[in-house]
């Protein structure tokens, strides 16, 4: 199950969050640092499932904004994966330059 | 007159052009006091406009909560425009937490009957994000009508709508099962993954519900068979796989369904073989559905060949260029490793391969993984990689590593040598990391070859020669050295190099030890009981020893200054037995329980308080274990002390355990009988070549003024002891303390029962006859133990 879904540029600030499991106001700020910190200390060569207390974190990088969704561990991550780059298309067909 | 509001759009202008955190502070603390100024003033025309800033400056993790009320107008409120932005401030804003939700489901009720789709949508998806227990049990039956409507955008909202309520209230299950088998024909993909994730959650709470749905297997059978087979369309696919999401789905009901059930698994398995043979791996659509057909696979009671095939698949994702895949295909392996080990033993080199990886993530799996593939007949090739990992590898998995490498030497050592090797081996790389007791097993490991003392401490010299800053090595080579420093000087071992070692080298090197600050005070402990050792094994003279152990004896230290006051005093008073004292020490049980520890070092005491002249070796050594016991008080687990590590003057408590007798103790005699004189003595012995024997002998003796005559005795023991009576060496006992009469008792007790003895006395004393029938209490322990 999906426990959350960010998008996040490479300063660190949030462009999109989406909670799907209420998690207090003052812990997603703390959250979402965690999760950017992890996710940009990776270096190209390394995979994108990141092991994060009991979540599993799968990101992908579009240019200068990390889209990052939390997982638990019943879920298919190159499903999951596929799912954010579909997002990432839709997205790009409602608007237009969505991750510049 | 309320100042035009600002636009979402130019809000979020001016929040992002703030260069700093406390520039975009004020703004939109700024702002958030406009808003509440309009919620106040109720203006309706713009309400939606203020709501929309209030939930984006939510987002960036400002509080909103005044803006609660301003939701459910909103809501109530008959534009479109109105009720879309209400309707998200409900989903971000309210939670089942605070009473205010329970106010929209009138709200909510009547949008769903309304019948104008994107309404009902948004009602739908409100439901579905934040309905509480309540809420859903009262608005179940509009879903459910929801469920047949004839428009699908509507219909697969509700079906999502239904998972959610299902997950909140498991008792709505028997409301929303009917449909389900009825959804799963339609054609449209979204309402089939609806209804897909439906029926998973529904097998996932109730077992009825999964034997109930194991009736559709074969349509969902069908249904994947029609995506894999049919061709390229363009409304669902995604590189050339079609609908993998529903694939997916499909894939992870069918592997609940045939969890554990026979028919079911076997309906699945040419279904499950044809997936993993016909999708096309080249890009990660395929992929991922591979993996999910792999988990299937695993999961169901599958035909032997397609778990090979499985496996297969998994060792080639091993050797695929992209990491996200060797990942995953590394954490499946881990998890068959245990049900299809031979399989996975075929990928083994690949595993081994990925212990090169850069990325942390994938290195630990493979450690994880290659640690689970060791056994007895690769044991040394996957050492030799192992240990070549350790070298290299990051520090955070040196702990995990060096104690796999430890654990698996010790279950698959093919000879000792090799697994004294393999443990210096880790300890000198990653000494830091290894877990306490690998110092104590790589003692009793040592001691306990015999043949390799040599070579070991040759080893472990060389090794302390070049580093002393590894504890646990220090610490094993001090003890080594101290054990057998004699071999080390005798300059020959056939298994290394001849090293010419030097006397002064030997104790130079352990006193720097000893005042390296890098040293823990256990090492220094082991150092300084090594020299002590020492000064039995080395020839020359021992001022230098003596030097500094003198030294220490005002160490700031108190265990330190212990010792050293001990062993000084064992210089001074007891150089007699200084020889026997500090000999070899036999191997220690591993488990060898409190008791053994405790009797031996009684026996010691013993020793020690008598003074005897040079004691015998069993005895001296059992005192060297005291010793070795008083070195393990500062945490070496295998020597627990018994006694408590008072400061100065253990070896005063020593002297004052109390003496247990020595093995071969006579047993007291026993008198059993006395009447006017005569009395009967029973002695016992026990020769020590035959333990079920027993001798008594039985004298009787006469003090009074009269003989006694006719003396007889007879004895009976109980029926599982065998007694022999001998001949007695006469009948007649003479007055005044005459020549007494004795009598052999033979008893053969296999079985060490309990001694029980009877006895029956005739005799004639003062020209009277004496009859006397008494069993004898009192008989000492030892005589049958």
């Amino acid at each position: 199950m999906i426990k959350f879904f960010l998008m996040v540029n490479k300063q660190g600030q949030t462009r999109l969050s989406k909670y799907y499991e209420h998690v207090d106001i003052n812990k997603r700020t703390l959250l979402e640092t965690e999760v950017i910190k992890s996710c940009l200390s990776r270096s190209n060569e390394q995979c994108s499932f990141i092991e994060y207390k009991d979540f599993k974190l799968i990101y992908r990088q579009y240019a200068a904004l990390f889209i990052v969704v939390g997982v638990n561990d019943t879920e298919n991550e190159m499903a999951i994966y596929e799912f954010i780059h579909n997002f990432v298309e839709v997205l790009d067909e409602y608007f237009s330059r969505v991750v510049s | 007159m309320v100042a035009p509001s600002l636009k979402l759009q130019d809000l979020i202008e001016e929040i992002r052009g703030a260069k700093t955190q406390a520039q975009e502070r004020e703004v939109i603390q700024k702002e958030c006091a406009h808003i509440r100024a309009s919620f106040r003033d109720g203006d309706p025309v713009h309400r939606h406009r203020q709501l929309a800033k209030l939930l984006y400056v939510h987002m960036l993790g400002y509080p909103a909560h005044f803006g609660q009320m301003e939701c459910l107008k909103l809501i109530a409120s008959s534009r479109f425009t109105d009720k879309r932005v209400g309707y998200l401030g409900a989903m971000l804003l309210l939670d089942e937490r605070h009473d205010a939700h329970l106010l929209i489901t009138n709200s909510i009720k009547n949008d769903l009957s309304q019948g104008i789709q994107p309404v009902q949508g948004l009602a739908l998806c409100t439901l579905s994000t934040m309905g509480s227990a309540e809420m859903c049990r009262d608005l179940a039956p509009e879903v459910e009508k929801l469920l047949l409507q004839p428009s699908p955008y509507v219909r697969k909202k509700a079906i999502l709508t239904a998972v959610h309520m299902i997950r909140k209230v498991p008792e709505l299950s028997s409301v929303f099962l009917p449909p389900c088998v009825h959804l799963l024909h339609e054609r449209h993909h979204g309402i089939l993954l609806g209804t897909i994730t439906l029926i998973t959650e529904l097998c996932e709470r109730s077992p009825a519900a999964l034997r109930h749905f194991r009736k559709v297997v074969p349509q969902l059978v069908q249904i994947l068979r029609t995506l894999v087979t049919t061709g390229y369309s363009t409304e669902h696919s995604i590189s050339g796989v079609s609908d993998p999401f529903l694939q997916v789905q499909i894939l992870r009901l069918l592997r609940i369904l045939g969890r554990n059930h026979e028919e079911s698994s076997e309906t699945m398995n040419d279904l499950l073989a044809q997936v993993a043979t016909n999708t096309d791996t080249s890009r990660n659509a395929g992929n991922a559905v591979l993996f999910e057909t792999v988990l299937t696979i695993m999961d169901i009671r599958s035909a032997a060949g397609l778990r090979v095939l499985a496996v297969n698949i998994l060792g080639r994702f091993l050797l695929n260029s992209d990491r996200n895949i060797r990942y995953v295909a590394l954490t499946s392996l881990l998890r068959l490793v245990q049900s299809d080990h031979s399989a996975v033993q075929r990928h083994r080199p690949t595993v081994v391969d990925c212990l090169q990886e850069t990325d942390a993530s994938l290195s630990r799996r493979a450690l994880e993984l290659s640690l689970a593939l060791v056994n007895s007949s690769n044991v040394r090739a996957m050492m030799q990689e192992l240990q070549a990992f350790l070298e290299s590898c990051p520090p955070d998995l040196r702990a995990d590593c060096a104690s796999g490498i430890l654990l698996a030497a010790e279950r698959f050592a093919p000879t000792k040598r090799w697994h004294i090797d393999t443990i210096l081996h880790v300890l000198t790389t990653a000494g830091t990391h290894v877990r306490d007791d690998a110092v104590a097993n790589l003692t009793q490991l040592i001691g306990g070859a015999q043949e390799l003392h040599a070579y070991s401490v040759r080893r472990l010299y060389n090794a302390l020669a070049e580093d002393i800053s590894q504890q646990p090595l220090v610490q094993v080579a001090a003890w080594c050295i101290g054990e057998y420093g004699d071999l080390l000087l005798e300059g020959n071992c056939e298994e290394i190099e001849p090293l010419q070692v030097d006397e002064e080298e030997v104790l130079a090197l352990l006193e720097k030890v000893l005042q390296s600050h890098m040293s823990l005070p256990a090492t220094r402990g082991y150092a300084l009981t090594a020299l002590m050792k020492l000064s039995t094994r080395l020839q020359g003279d021992n001022n230098r020893i003596r030097q500094v152990v003198s030294i220490y004896r005002s160490c700031l230290d108190v265990e330190l200054q212990q010792r050293a006051v001990e062993y000084d005093t064992l210089f001074r008073k007891y150089d007699h037995m200084r020889a026997a004292i500090l000999e070899k020490m036999p191997l220690v049980e591993r488990d060898g329980p409190q008791a053994d520890e405790e009797a031996k070092e009684s026996k010691a005491a013993a020793q020690l308080s008598e003074a005897a002249p040079a004691p015998t070796e069993p005895q001296a050594s059992q005192l060297l274990d005291l010793l070795d016991l008083l070195d393990g008080a500062s945490g070496d687990a295998q020597h627990p002390p018994p006694l408590d590590p008072s400061p100065g003057g253990a070896l005063v408590y020593l002297l004052d355990l109390p003496c247990a007798p020595p093995p071969p103790a006579p047993i007291p005699d026993l008198k059993v009988f006395e009447r006017e004189g005569v009395q009967l003595n029973l002695s016992f012995i026990r020769p020590p070549e035959n333990p079920a024997l027993l001798l008594i002998t039985a004298t009787a003796t006469n003090s009074s003024e009269g003989d006694v005559t006719d003396f007889i005795c007879q004895a009976a023991v109980p029926k599982s002891l065998q007694l022999q009576l001998q001949a007695p060496s006469g009948n007649t006992v003479p007055a005044r303390g005459g020549l007494p009469i004795t009598q052999l008792f033979r008893i053969l007790n296999p079985n060490k029962a309990p001694l029980r003895l009877k006895l029956r006395l005739t005799y004639n004393h003062f020209h009277q006859s004496v009859q006397e029938i008494f069993e004898v209490n009192n008989l000492p322990v030892e005589s049958w133990q």
